[in-house]
């Protein structure tokens, strides 16, 4: 990506670049956008599923680069972003770190800092959220707590801007400045430990990145990498009876045999004791409840909690749909404009088919989509922004574990009825990989938008206009239910294992910043736009080629002469319907279509319906326009057009129509959502392995559903 | 041994021991879940499936699983 936003950095300015960490939910995306004022340059690191962001600006004669940490509790490797941050802040080349603390949780947020003072990095502490703290009567003594831990420590908000500049300055001075190790200070029997290794590394001259005395630390704590260096050396062989030494004395004093929990306490008694010295918190009367213990008193009801949760639910997808379909419409006819007027300028009837009906109309596709997909990602940034999110998982984990998913999986499926490419990429939130693997194998079974039109059509020809609804809503709760029990099935055979634990924080509920929101959905939108656009113009292309050669120049001239022997006009565009037929027919789709036929015979499709099928792979709206082909009624057809609807009571029989109707709702999404179910899962042999569950489940599915609907009727 | 999950509503207990290994027990340790530590029971989800707990002014969900694996003293308040 071009860096050409903003001042370029002078070869002779200072160039500071630091690693931006903190615990989840103390707001580091928000101090960054505030320090910098504007995202000069954002961009996002792809290769893995969860970014960090690189944010660049200038300040005095300094030029700063950001690079924004996922958020981690500790240095585990637990999710994802700790894997992330962990091995950012341990692999790569950075100056300093700037340590994002919720000035409301001190004690918490000290755990990681704890960690990271270990490390031998040059370090500001910035104490976030002072403006809330302060109004929960938490009185923060920064100089002091700075003295304390020989570490600057600036109460700073993002919010309100406040203490913004003291920050920067005092990254400045730490910059300049030789590097201070901060003080941490463990219990005797520790530190007697530290000591003694410290001694003996410091008598043998040893030197590293890191302080001896941090070394020391790492060893106790068991700490990979550092072992894995200090193993090639010499001194191992004397060091390594020290430390099992050491261990035994350790554990001996705490009581315990893991020595991460024992590190964890060492750590959290540290903090104690600086929480004592530096903070005040006045008093609050027991009785009153804090704001969020009065929400959650209601949106955690064990009785209110999931009514009002389907709700919301329910008002977000009103909102998509409603008015989603507005700009949609808008879109529709600009491209449907724009196709013709660059149609119009190229004479070369093939190239103009390429532009206009095969690329054209293919982005067209793809960017129709794009007001459904920014009020999804607005209603989710906003359920995640103002912590109502957990809370959803909270209530939910009960029911969906029952099925061998994650609480959090709720969010990823539902968004699923709208469209599956935003579910793929929301169900980023979940933080286990193979609870996300599995929700993005289930996604599919959440019938999508674009599934509707076919639906419609098919109620419309089967079933009387009272009952057609019913049948819709029937449609989509059993696809809703197939999806379920496929979970179960997919946990109980190809993710089998230990079930993932469920821990989660409950973030105190928070007014999300409209800044913030606009950012993530415009960044969401914006990745959206290229990485999904650019392939399924290539795609569309790819469909259009396929259903327009090989040209037979041999049906055009005999249609062409039956066309100058009819008069009416009807009879010659049922003549070029026809003809269309005919050329579809003779087309490489058509020849796929006419040699998959013998496969779905079993199910009663016959070589339009599965040439319908192969089309609907594109993109499902297909279907229904491509029926319309195969039917000849013109290509001019949506659910609606009535001849359509009764070509296919006509043509199809009704036990065929069904198993029609099951297949499209389980079978491979459409070619975007599966170039996006690619990325997001991480590898091509998870789209192989979606082709042939889906594709399977699909088959055995709908030949179940034509053969019992033979039966019964 | 009493249990976490043994408490009503809006107990207010000490914890013991954690009975969790691996990962999940590092996971516990991370948000503050530790020997000595006071823990708040503050919601139970519908079933008892989930419940939320209160360590210090974290606020966590945790499966009657893993909520399970928490020792805590005997005597609750």
């Amino acid at each position: 990506m071009q860096q050409n936003s903003g001042p370029t950095c002078p070869v002779i300015a200072n160039h500071i670049k630091i690693a931006l960490v903190g615990q989840p939910n103390v707001g580091k995306s928000m101090l960054v956008n505030s320090i910098s004022n504007a995202h000069l340059h954002v961009g996002n690191f792809t290769g893995v599923t969860v970014e960090k962001t690189e944010v660049l600006f200038d300040y005095k004669d300094y030029h700063f680069t950001v690079v924004d940490l996922p958020g981690t509790y500790a240095f585990t490797n637990y999710t994802i972003e700790e894997r992330v941050t962990h091995d950012f802040l341990c692999n790569e080349e950075y100056d300093l770190v700037i340590n994002v603390v919720d000035s409301t949780n001190l004690e918490k947020n000290l755990q990681l800092t704890a960690e990271l003072m270990t490390m031998s990095k040059k370090m500001v502490l910035a104490l976030n959220m002072s403006d809330e703290a302060e109004k929960e009567g938490i009185e923060i003594n920064a100089p002091y707590l700075s003295q304390l831990i020989d570490l600057p420590a600036i109460a700073v908000s993002a919010v309100s801007k406040l203490g913004l500049d003291e920050l920067v300055e005092a990254v400045i001075k730490v910059h300049e400045a030789p590097l201070v190790e901060p003080k941490l200070i463990f219990s005797e029997a520790v530190e007697e430990e530290i000591g003694h290794i410290q001694g003996y590394l410091d008598r043998h001259r040893f030197k590293a990145a890191i302080s001896n005395r941090n070394i020391a630390v790492n060893l106790l704590q068991n700490e990979t990498k550092t072992y894995r260096v200090l193993h090639d050396n010499p001194l191992w062989t004397e060091l390594q009876p020290m430390l099992i030494e050491a261990d035994r004395h350790i554990e001996l004093h705490h009581d315990s045999e893991d020595i991460k929990e024992i590190f964890a306490e060492e750590y959290a008694a540290f903090n104690r004791g600086i929480i004592t010295e530096v903070v005040k918190e006045k008093k609050q009367s027991i009785v009153k409840k804090t704001m969020t213990e009065r929400i959650d008193s209601v949106l955690i009801h064990p009785f209110l909690g999931i009514p009002i949760f389907l709700f919301f639910m329910w008002s977000l997808f009103q909102l998509t749909f409603e008015i989603g379909s507005i700009p949609m419409e808008w879109i529709d006819a600009f491209f449907g404009w724009f196709g013709d007027l660059v149609g119009n300028t190229i004479a070369h009837e093939a190239t103009r088919s390429l532009i206009v009906d095969g690329i054209i109309a293919g982005v067209g596709a793809v960017v129709m989509f794009v007001p459904n997909i920014m009020i999804l990602f607005i209603g989710i940034a906003l359920l995640e922004a103002t912590g109502y999110m957990s809370r959803v998982a909270f209530l939910l984990d009960g029911f969906f574990h029952k099925f061998g998913l994650h609480g959090q999986s709720f969010i990823p499926l539902v968004t699923g009825f709208g469209c599956s490419i935003p579910a793929y990429m929301s169900a980023r939130i979940l933080k286990n990989d193979r609870d996300r693997l599995l929700t993005l194998f289930i996604i599919g079974f959440m019938s999508c938008g674009a599934r509707l039109p076919v639906y419609v059509l098919f109620a419309g020809a089967f079933f009387s206009e009272s009952a057609a609804g019913n049948i819709l809503f029937a449609i989509y709760i059993t696809g809703a239910v197939i999806g379920l029990f496929a979970a179960k099935i997919l946990k109980m055979t190809a993710f089998k294992g230990a079930d993932e634990p469920f821990v989660m924080e409950m973030p105190k509920y928070r007014l999300p910043s409209f800044k913030l929101i606009w950012h993530t959905v415009m960044t969401k939108t914006w990745m959206y736009l290229k990485k999904a656009g650019t392939f399924i113009a290539a795609a569309t292309v790819l469909v259009w080629f396929l259903s327009t050669y090989p040209h037979n120049e041999e049906l055009n001239s005999t249609y062409a002469v039956q066309v100058e022997q009819v008069q009416s006009d009807e009879e010659k565009s049922l003549l070029a319907n026809k003809l269309q037929v005919s050329q579809l027919e003779h087309s490489y789709l058509g020849s796929i279509g006419k040699f998959m036929e013998p496969a779905f015979e079993p199910l009663g499709f016959d070589w339009k319906m599965t040439v319908a099928l192969q089309a609907g792979l594109a993109a499902k709206e297909v279907v229904v326009s491509t029926l319309g082909v195969l039917y000849a009624i013109g290509d001019d057809v949506d659910e609606e057009s009535s001849s359509l609807v009764d070509a296919i009571s006509k043509n199809i029989p009704f036990a065929s129509g069904v198993a029609f109707i099951v297949f499209v709702m389980i079978y491979l999404p459409c070619l975007a959502a599966s170039v996006v179910f690619t990325r997001e899962a991480g590898g091509i042999k998870y789209f192989v392995y979606l082709f042939i569950f889906t594709t399977i489940t699909a088959y055995v599915l709908s030949f179940i559903a034509y053969r019992v609907t033979l039966l019964i009727t | 041994m009493n249990i976490l999950t043994n408490c009503p509503r809006g107990c207010e207990t000490t914890v013991k021991k954690l009975h969790a290994t691996g990962p999940l027990k590092q996971r516990l340790v991370s948000f503050g879940i530790i020997k000595g530590a006071t823990v708040t029971l503050m919601e139970y989800a519908p079933r008892k499936s989930t419940v939320e707990v209160k360590v210090g002014k974290t606020r966590l969900a945790l499966r009657k699983e893993e909520a399970d694996m928490i020792e805590v003293e005997d005597a609750a308040k």
